[in-house]
């Protein structure tokens, strides 16, 4: 196999924080290589190296060399490989320069100049091959997530580029749209020979279609293997390798048909008792909710109770109406019709200062919320603003995220210490529901798992919580029910064993291996040392 | 016109912007030399027409609705001026108001007083001159993609013409993101007043324009904008002199011009050797510009037809003004009445609403509607 592109002993710092030291990769052509590592650790910063961004859109000194077929391409800026090098990044629509699906498509060919007549056959094959004929006229804001991603992926394969390179390209889809992603890549690289280079969080989602991984272990190294090596004592991996890691299976699975072949060797486990429903106390009842905008109607009758201590995660495609409801039950999105109580109070007619101590909020975007310089200014105001006892936030940060610097900037912080000083900031008005949209954004297991962790204690405190997520994994992790919302209507809802486990796109990996009561590897843990101290 | 059976029956296609603009452009230049209220509405009839018939699918094609609101508003917010601001004794007093005194210091504004039919009418005619001007642009821009006509500048200014249609694309984010923040910020406390409030509403609001900016920069330059191309330093060289003399040249050939002391060789002659040159410089920078256009809008017969008309109006619109006064500007205290010419005037501008081809792009939704 030729090689298409070598990184050659790449080193990179900001000042005096090294990124990567002494890094060597080589893409063969045709090849699928994954990009993993913790959040923070220089996955982005590796994929800027291929694509010219890095030094020249985020500072810092880089050393050493990139060749493209053996010849060096590190010097030329990020333009002059517009023809070698695709790159999609992590939020398509931030990208889009045009503002139709055709025009996108054909954005880069204009820049290359090429001939009108080859231009025109490149838009109709790319059309096809990513199934979006449909979409051409469409205009790009309009697109749902995963139909904007494969724009984006089409719209840098027009000018058929030797590697693509892809920043996270479905962190922000639902487990749905995230399949057709993926399944146009591999096809990419399957029937094009097209090399990919791809950065992910969620493990389980890619390393099937990986060919290689590529593991920035943090200190400035870079692991480079066979997805099963590099899987069996990497520190962040997908829940299937840790289930195969902990039965001691060998071969390691990677996919779910390995994992259910070794199953049969597991012994007879006791399925984990279906949890009793402890006795529990509503606290925000909503009954018959409507939100409508313009002709649209986002969530149509839906009826919710969120008791004390409850965690209950919301599903569903992107757009059936899960942000619409949530900000509907805060009381700051417009109901059409229904009726909600919370404390005896419809926070819609309350002022904001009132529904702030009545539902807590935390937005999509955690950052939004923010505005200050420094951590202690973010929480000061915000004591200030619930009038609450000076350090109220602070501790509550500290409980949720111990150890942050307050003299750092939010924005300087990691995206899970951001979550949760936004988090901090909207429980200091005591909230007794929590609201929060798609937290899991951003985060690596070890972050999910702390988010997980967060979200039951606040849950023990009594209050009651409601979380939206795309998150199969995390939500199997943390639900105590499980409501699926499609087309803005509530199409299942229960325990997620029920829940999760009926639906074939929203299995967790460890409920498509061993089937209905089990959602995570912890439970198969605990009834593997039983089973161990029964024997 | 020509060929106007034949091209009833033309496909659908989306027209040249270009030719919206041009067409409007001469509607509104007639609007500007008259203040005849009978022309006046017969053009903003004319523009009415032809958006109905051939407005385009897209969003934009819906803005014409705006443009209305915003006539009707400045038509009023004139007269309701001339009712504040206008109190004369001269004429048929309608309602005499008492005068408001004023400090010394507002001398020369009077504030109410009498209301004369002839103020009003005045302010009416007025303002429906500045309406149909508006109403123009607005049939302009739901006629023709702005987008489009931006992205069909000559290739030496591809470069701000990119600039101006990421400006407006960014134009609808930025309201997004500002309704986001607006309602982010409800959900904590903070400062509630002054400076305090304005910060907490525009620091995250250009935080996340700046990111957006950044992440569209990377993906623009990745995806070969600004590919510098095979062109030698000589030839930029020479591109780079050419347009600085042809601004110098139209710098002074303007001056000249608007200062009637100054040497006439300097005025027109100056003006338009600059003109020249700056052609010839544009021309030399498109030289080296390795770009083509994807499907780039055809220029046929209806776009010619189109522009025909746009002239045709603003000529005989200014040969109206200057050889029929008591058409184009009459007097407030007689009723206002139009000449044949001024008649042809108002009604010609409807002709491209049957000239031109229907656009492709206002199938879609009614497809999509049926």
């Amino acid at each position: 196999m030729r090689s298409v592109i070598e990184l050659r002993d790449i080193g990179f710092r900001y000042d005096e924080h090294e990124v990567l030291r002494h890094v060597d990769l080589t893409l063969d052509e045709g090849e699928l290589v994954l990009v993993a590592g913790r959040t923070g650790v220089g996955k982005s910063t590796l994929l800027g190296v291929l694509t010219g961004l890095v030094p020249r859109f985020t500072g810092g000194v880089l050393s050493g060399d990139v060749l493209l077929d053996g010849a060096s391409i590190v010097e030329q800026p990020p333009r002059e490989r517009a023809h070698l090098v695709g790159y999609v990044g992590q939020d398509p629509l931030a990208g889009f320069v045009t503002d139709t699906v055709e025009e996108e498509l054909a954005y880069g060919m204009e820049q290359l100049g090429t001939a009108p007549e080859t231009m025109r056959r490149r838009v109709e094959e790319t059309l096809d091959l990513l199934g979006i004929a449909d979409l051409r006229a469409r205009d790009l804001r309009s697109l749902s997530g995963g139909q904007q991603q494969r724009v984006a992926i089409g719209s840098v394969l027009t000018t058929h580029p030797r590697v693509l390179v892809l920043d996270e390209p479905t962190s922000a889809l639902d487990p749905t749209a995230a399949e057709d992603v993926l399944a146009t890549i591999t096809r990419l690289v399957h029937d094009l020979g097209l090399t990919v280079l791809l950065a992910e969080h969620r493990l389980e989602r890619v390393v099937p279609f990986a060919d290689r991984i590529a593991l920035v272990t943090g200190e400035g190294g870079l692991r480079v293997d066979e997805p099963r090596a590099v899987l069996a004592d990497s520190p962040v991996a997908p829940p299937l390798v840790d289930l195969g890691r902990l039965a001691q299976w060998e071969p390691l699975p990677l996919t779910v048909r390995d994992a259910r072949r070794h199953a049969r060797s597991l012994p007879d486990l006791r399925a984990p008792e279906p949890a009793v429903v402890p006795e529990t106390t509503p606290l925000l009842s909503a009954r018959g909710v409507t939100v409508v905008h313009g002709t649209h109607v986002a969530v149509r009758d839906v009826d919710l109770t969120l008791s004390t201590g409850r965690v209950t995660v919301l599903m569903g495609r992107n757009g059936s109406g899960k942000s619409s409801l949530i900000w509907a039950l805060q009381g700051t999105g417009k109901r059409r019709s229904g009726t909600l109580d919370v404390d005896g109070d419809d926070p819609a007619t309350l002022t904001a200062a009132q529904r702030r101590t009545h539902v807590g909020l935390v937005p999509q975007t955690a950052a939004d919320l923010l505005y200050l310089e420094t951590v202690a200014d973010e929480c000061a105001a915000a004591d200030g603003g619930a009038d609450a006892q000076a350090g109220t936030c602070r501790s509550l940060l500290d409980r949720l995220a111990p150890g942050i610097d307050a003299a750092h900037h939010p924005r300087d912080l990691s995206e899970g210490q951001r979550l949760a000083l936004a988090l901090a900031i909207v429980l200091t008005a005591r909230p007794p529901v929590l609201l929060l949209d798609e937290p899991t954004r951003g985060l690596d297991y070890a972050g999910k798992a702390e988010l997980a962790r967060i979200v039951s204690e606040l849950a023990a405190d009594g209050r009651a919580v409601l979380l939206a997520t795309h998150d199969v994994e995390f939500a199997a992790h943390v639900a105590d029910e499980v409501v699926v919302l499609a087309e803005g209507e509530v199409v299942s809802s229960g325990s997620p064993q029920r829940v999760l486990a009926e639906s074939p796109s929203f299995a967790p990996q460890v409920t498509k291996v061993l089937g209905a009561p089990w959602l995570v590897v912890e439970e198969v843990a605990a009834a593997l040392a039983a089973n161990g101290a029964g024997a | 016109m020509t060929g106007s059976a034949p091209s009833t029956r033309a496909l659908p296609r989306d027209l040249h912007p270009i030719a919206w603009w041009s067409w409007a452009i001469g509607l509104a230049t007639a609007a500007s030399l008259t203040t005849n209220p009978l022309l006046l509405l017969l053009l903003m009839g004319s523009a009415t027409v032809v958006v109905m018939a051939r407005r385009s699918g897209h969003p934009f094609g819906r803005s014409f609705r705006l443009y209305v609101l915003l006539a009707v508003v400045t038509v009023v917010l004139r007269v309701v001026f001339r009712i504040l601001f206008g109190g004369q004794e001269i004429g048929n007093v309608l309602l005499d108001l008492p005068e408001v005194p004023l400090p010394d210091w507002a001398a020369g504004v009077r504030l109410l007083g009498p209301i004369t039919s002839e103020a009003l009418l005045a302010g009416l005619y007025d303002g429906l001159r500045l309406a149909t001007i508006i109403l123009c642009v607005g049939a302009a821009n739901s006629l023709a993609n702005p987008k489009r006509l931006l992205a069909s500048v000559p290739p030496a200014l591809y470069e701000i013409g990119t600039a101006l249609v990421v400006a407006v694309t960014i134009f609808p984010q930025l309201a997004d993101s500002a309704r986001r923040v607006h309602a982010a910020q409800a959900l904590r406390g903070g400062a509630t007043s002054g400076v305090g409030r304005l910060r907490r509403f525009l620091v995250p609001v250009l935080e996340d324009a700046l990111e957006r900016s950044l992440a569209l920069a990377a993906g623009m330059d990745t995806r070969g904008y600004g590919r510098s191309g095979g062109a030698s330093p000589r030839e930029r060289w020479v591109t780079g002199s050419l347009l600085l003399l042809a601004l110098t040249g139209i710098c002074v050939g303007t001056y000249a011009w608007l200062d009637p002391t100054a040497p006439r060789v300097l005025a027109l002659p100056m003006l338009g050797a600059g003109v020249v040159v700056a052609v010839l410089g544009l021309v030399s920078a498109g030289r080296r510009v390795q770009r083509t256009r994807y499907r780039p809008d055809p220029w046929r017969t209806p776009e010619l037809a189109t522009v025909g008309v746009g002239i045709v109006v603003a000529v005989l619109g200014w040969y109206v003004g200057h050889t029929q006064v008591p058409v184009a500007y009459p007097g407030v205290d007689v009723m206002p009445y139009l000449s044949p010419l001024a008649l042809v005037v108002g009604i010609i501008g409807t002709v491209p609403a049957f000239t031109t081809p229907v656009p492709a792009s206002a199938l879609a939704p009614r497809e999509a509607t049926a």
